[in-house]
Formats: C-alpha cells, structure tokens, sequence
C-alpha cells in the first residue's frame, strides 16, 4: 500500500475486484446525503412541483394528504442614521392551524450579520444554516468577516440553484461589514435587492402602511425601535396569518443587538391606552 | 403478421406513494424528566390494521422519537435515524446527545424537501444538563424546541387542552411527573372519544436519569 501511494496509484484501481469497487462507490453515494453536502436534495425525475402536487393529490385511500408546512410571515427592516432596526412577528401556521406562537424568525448568522425568514420556515431555516456555515468556512479562509453584499449573493445563488424547485422564501440579509451597514432582500425567485426600507410576508401590506407614514433618515435609535415594533403590531392586528410576540432587532457597528420581545396583547393594551 | 397490439385509449396511472396510518403523539418535558406517549393503533380509512403498535423509537438511553403519520415513511427515517446514530457512536466513540440529533433529524427532513417524508417526528429527551427537552417537526424539518406538544391526527384536539394547563407556566411551578403523566392520559381518553384514529391504548416513556420507565395505560376499543 505504501508503494502504492508512493507511486501516485489509487489502491481502488488495482489489486481489487470490480464487485469491491462498485460496494464502495454505493456506499460513498449512501454517505453523500446532505449530512454530507447541504446542497444534496433528493428529488424525483420531472417537474418538482407538479410533483408535489400529485403525491400529495391524494393517499391510498383516495383522501389528500395534508402535508401542512410551517409557514411564517410578517418581517421588516430598515436602514437609517442609527444602524438597522429588524422587526419581527413569531407566528408559524401550517394551513389553518397555528404551529407555533414562538418561533424564531430572526437568524444570528455571526455577531455582525442577521437574517429575517418568512415563506416556509423549514426552506428558511435550512438554507439559513448552509449560508451560516459558508460564512463562518469564508471567515476562516480569508481572516476577515464576510460583507453583507457577498453573504448575500451566496444566498440568491444557492436559492437560484433550486429556482422552480417549489422553495418558499423571502429574507431579508442585513448587517454591518467594512462598507456599513447593509441591507438585502432575498427571494426564492433569485432576486436579490440592496435597499433601505423592506417587509416581507403575508402581512407586509400593513407593515408597510406604518412603516412608511413613520420612516425618515434621521430617526433616533429609540424613535426607530418603537417605529418597528408598532409596523409589526398593526401588521399582526390585521393579518391573521400574523402574530405572537414582537421581537426587536438593532444593528450598529458594534454587531447586532436584542433590543425586546413583546406580546401582541400586552402592546395591544399599551396602545389602546395611550393617549390620543 | 399484425405487430401492432391495442392497448386502447391512453390511461393516467397515478402515483399515490401515501398512506395515511393515523396515531397521535404526547410530550412533556419537565425539570428532570420527559415524558413522550403515543397511542397503539394503527389504521387506513375505516380499517384497523392493529392495535398493538406502539409509535414511539427508543434511539438511545436518553431520547425516544415519537413518530405519526404514513407509517412507511416512519419505518424508512427511523431506520436511517438508527443508522446514522449507529456510524456517529463508531465514528465519535459517543451516544449523540438530543440536541444534536434533533439537528440531525431536521437535515434527514429536508434533504427529502421535494419528496416528503409524511411523519410527523416529537423527539424527547434528556440534554446534557439532565433536563428534559422536546422537539417538534413539521414534515420537511422546521424544528421548535418545545416545553409540551400534541401530533398526528388528535394533535389539534389535544394541543389546545395542553395551552390551556400548561400555556402560562413558570419556572417557580414547573410541571411534575405525576402532573404530566395524568395530562397525557386525560388528552389521550379524551381524543379517543372524538378521533377515530387514536384509541386502543397508550404507550408511555418517561425518560429519566436512571432510565427510561414505560407504561401502558388503556383505551376505547371501539
């Protein structure tokens, strides 16, 4: 074996037989599952989502298989003098049903860098994943944190690679690098936008409403935090699909910031109390 | 010689690769302990295939997966599961610890993302402190740690009476033993009486330092 390897030789190409070659090539295929490679997905042949809607037309009983997927949905995020504020709601449905009122729709990719998820909270939560472990894996080759506008683009083509495949994402990618802070939104279609002001899901449409009718540059720190918070308590008002606890985001040089959680109900009643 | 044979007109064949099997899944988790409990029957449409068949997988001395749903799928991802444990212990000289095979368990979900596995998982155990833990999934691998959960069919039968004792729970008046193991069988008798898919009996696990105690308690037949 020693010579082999001294010779350059692969110990596969001699000395063993066809039979052995083939049992290990099956087993290294078993093995490359995406435990393996993240980017490994098992699919049928043909349209991914017509697929998917004929296996799950209907189960051997002729009845259709509900396969209820989390789904989540009202997220914002806006760039202004103080940093970047991110605002998010903790709804998960699965069609009708809600999942969960406490999910996590705020990703901590490293210290500097956060990501939003609305769509399918698995698809966000399992590219998120991938997209930490490339920035940590770019950190280490490079010797310095990644920029936003890179981690960003890692993202839209892993997502564009799986374009048509039936994902369901919206994120927003925002984070302070050597350029400033910044700010994008990322689409299972591909697209991916810098930008200053951006909401994303089902309750967007209300978020934005507040948003806009509050948003200026020269907010202050406290001004904005309150501004997203209250964008995302009027969305979870209206949008049934929205809901939970607000939680409040904030980034500065200095890396991202928890800044609250807040129930609904409990700003609910704030609200309705506050003089008009 | 006539080759050509008719076949008549053209037919869609339809792949129906699903089979919902019914059965519903428990879990508590407490300070010291968790408690993860499915009933036994198993079905198809107005068949009973058995009554005997418990839903829960022992993965190791300290984690059990409660698993509903297409029971094909089931068997498939609890072998992979057994599998993957099995090369992780060789590889690491180590039982995976539950936080860690909840990770797993979510990655093994999503790589079938366009081809679903229909189970729905609850993974109990102890974590590394000897507190109990939860995990619930959704088909294709979104994970939620969790202090109690209900699934499969009387999932959204129990899951609002466990809200309604468990919701607003402090660390000052945590859950007991005895406290959860009587939720469990209340949720489950009173499922049994509105779900035709879960009855017969119940199996539970309560996953403890000095090991796993099981029990079965009873259920309508009918």
């Amino acid at each position: 074996m020693a010579m082999l390897s001294l010779c350059g030789l692969s110990d596969d190409t001699l000395f063993k037989s066809k039979c052995e070659v083939e049992e290990n090539e099956a087993f290294e295929t078993f093995q490359s599952d995406n435990t393996v490679n993240q980017m490994n997905l098992y699919s049928l042949p043909g349209n991914p989502v017509e697929n998917m809607r004929m296996i799950t037309a209907r189960d051997t009983m002729g009845r259709p298989i509900e396969l209820n997927f989390h789904h989540g949905t009202t997220t914002l995020g806006f760039l202004y003098q103080g940093g970047i504020v991110l605002a998010v709601d903790s709804r998960a449905t699965g069609g009708q049903y809600i999942g969960s009122q406490c999910m996590k729709k705020i990703v901590e990719i490293n210290d500097f860098m956060l990501g939003t998820l609305a769509g399918g909270a698995a698809d966000c939560v399992y590219w998120d994943r991938v997209l930490s472990k490339q920035c940590r894996l770019h950190e280490l080759r490079n010797k310095e944190r990644i920029s936003v506008t890179a981690a960003s683009k890692i993202m839209s083509n892993m997502i564009y690679y799986y374009k048509g495949y039936g994902l369901s994402i919206g994120m927003m990618l925002a984070g302070y690098d050597k350029n400033g802070p910044s700010l994008f939104y990322i689409d299972n279609d591909g697209s991916r936008t810098p930008g200053k002001v951006f909401s994303v899901g089902s309750g967007s449409i209300y978020a934005f409403g507040v948003l806009d009718s509050g948003y200026k540059w020269d907010l202050t720190d406290e001004e904005a935090q309150k501004l997203g918070q209250r964008a995302i308590f009027h969305a979870t008002h209206r949008d049934a699909y929205s809901g939970g606890i607000v939680r409040v985001y904030h980034i500065t040089k200095d890396g991202w910031k928890h800044i609250k959680n807040e129930d609904c109900d409990e700003i609910y009643d704030r609200v309705k109390n506050e003089a008009k | 010689m006539d080759t050509i044979i008719d076949r008549g007109a053209p037919k869609a064949r339809n792949f129906e690769p699903y089979a919902s099997n019914g059965g519903s899944i428990v879990a508590i988790s407490g300070k010291d302990f968790a408690i993860v409990a499915s009933d036994t029957r198993l079905s198809e449409g107005y068949m009973i295939y058995t009554r005997k068949q418990s839903k829960l997988f022992q993965l190791s001395d300290k984690s059990v997966l409660g698993c509903t749903g297409c029971w094909c799928d089931t068997l498939s991802l609890t072998n992979i599961i057994q599998s993957q444990l099995k090369s992780y212990l060789y590889d690491h000289n180590t039982i995976m610890q539950p936080n860690s095979i909840a990770q797993l368990l979510s990655t093994l979900l999503y790589s079938r993302r366009f081809f679903p596995y229909y189970v729905y998982n609850v993974l109990a155990g102890l974590d590394s402190n000897g507190e109990g833990c939860l995990y619930s999934y959704d088909p294709v691998g979104h994970c939620e740690k969790v202090n109690y959960t209900a699934g499969g069919s009387s999932g959204v039968l129990m899951q609002p009476f466990l809200d309604s004792w468990l919701g607003n729970r402090t660390a000052e008046n945590p859950v007991t033993e005895e406290e959860a193991l009587s939720l469990v069988k209340d949720a489950f008798t009173a499922a049994g009486e509105r779900d035709i898919y879960t009855g017969d009996e119940v199996v539970y696990n309560i996953i403890k330092k000095d090991g796993i105690k099981t029990g079965v308690v009873q259920l309508r037949k009918d």
